[in-house]
């Protein structure tokens, strides 16, 4: 199927070798896409996209509670077979995707509470000795959050409650994990992530 | 001033998340792109990609059976017969210090954490379209130069050796790549 679809003219790699390493470059094979327009063009691709998701958002309801049971679903396994390498990766798994897409579907505090969680699954240094009540109220947030979004009052209350649990989760990382630095650094360390 | 013309380009999304899928399908298509193959875990990616030679990917990094990670060291192999070139922007939820200088030393090109805005997306891929990086190739590693820093002001150990000895023209890998096809 690419055959018939080739952008690129033949070029050719130029390759400098050192003492250690190569540096290879070639000519841009995306140069042709990139296209000159006056400044004056009034097409704007980025506020088209952002249309076209506001569009999608009439579903992120629905999606942010199939989000959220499968998190409770994972965790319900947690309770009837304890933490096992299967267990822990699903949970951890639910908890990231919610960290990851609870602000897009407008959540935000669902992602807190999910983040929070996540840092407790990846940083605890044996997840058997972690409060069960502390895991709990991180699922029963999220379900809280997502349910009774519509309430007027929420916003700000599931605010409060995830900077709370996170200040529990960090408070029990921390401890837990005085003797091994690197997880200490981690935990303490800020996102260094690029924003927009 | 420029604007890309994104219905010359070819994406493969993977990850395992439908409904981030979805998200990532209808920014990309509102862009102008028409040509958007997906994939829900890293295997079926490497497959895909192989098949349709796309001209960037946007993974995950937490995925079943191999993840992001794993995807982006398949990828940039330079000796295999698929093009090891292509941008690699990596979009996930992680956004700790460690995991984007793992993922940078998997030869990911672009790191844009979630939650992912329209305008991120747009930048990270006008950034891999107009300016794209050399290659470099070590013992260890093969992917997009590390080193975004051009200044002079760098205090430390250099790594990389100097003395130049030889510069090789070859065809490109790319075309091998698609005419393999």
């Amino acid at each position: 199927m690419a055959k018939d679809n080739f952008k690129d003219k033949p070029g050719s790699i130029e390759v400098k070798s050192f003492g250690t390493h190569h540096v290879i470059t070639q000519p841009n094979p995306l140069r042709k896409v990139l296209l000159r327009v006056p400044e004056s063009d009034l097409d704007d691709p980025v506020s088209r996209a952002e249309k076209a998701l506001a569009g999608l958002s009439g579903e992120f309801k629905e999606w942010m509670t199939i989000e959220a049971d499968r998190l409770s679903a994972a965790h319900a396994t947690v309770l009837r077979e304890g933490f096992n390498d299967k267990t822990r990766e699903e949970l951890f798994r639910a908890a990231h995707d919610i960290k990851g897409d609870a602000a897009t579907f407008g959540y935000p505090s669902a992602a807190a509470a999910a983040e929070s969680l996540c840092r407790i699954i990846e940083h605890a240094p044996d997840l058997a000795a972690v409060p069960a009540q502390l895991i709990a109220h991180h699922i029963n947030a999220v379900q809280a959050i997502v349910r009774n979004r519509t309430k007027l009052d929420t916003a700000v209350v599931a605010g409060v409650l995830s900077k709370q649990l996170r200040g529990i989760a960090d408070e029990f990382l921390t401890h837990a994990n005085r003797d091994r630095p690197e997880h200490l650094e981690a935990i303490l360390a800020p996102s260094i992530v690029p924003g927009e | 001033m420029y604007r890309i013309d994104f219905n010359k380009l070819r994406f493969l999304i993977c990850d395992d998340n439908p409904h981030m899928r979805r998200i990532l399908r209808t920014l990309l298509h509102s862009f102008g792109a028409r040509e958007v193959y997906e994939a829900e875990d890293g295997a079926t990616a490497l497959e895909m990609y192989t098949h349709y030679v796309p001209d960037i990917v946007i993974t995950d990094w937490s995925m079943p059976i191999f993840d992001g990670l794993e995807l982006a060291q398949m990828i940039r192999q330079p000796e295999s017969k698929g093009n090891p070139y292509a941008p690699i922007i990596m979009l996930t939820g992680h956004s700790e210090k460690r995991r984007v200088t793992v993922a940078r030393d998997a030869g990911v090109t672009e790191f844009l954490a979630k939650p992912i805005s329209a305008k991120g997306l747009y930048q990270r891929i006008m950034n891999v379209v107009a300016n794209p990086r050399p290659f470099i190739k070590t013992k260890t590693y093969f992917g997009p130069d590390r080193r975004r820093n051009t200044t002079n002001t760098y205090i430390g150990p250099e790594r990389r050796g100097s003395g130049e000895v030889e510069i090789l023209q070859q065809p490109s890998l790319l075309e091998k790549a698609r005419s393999a096809i």
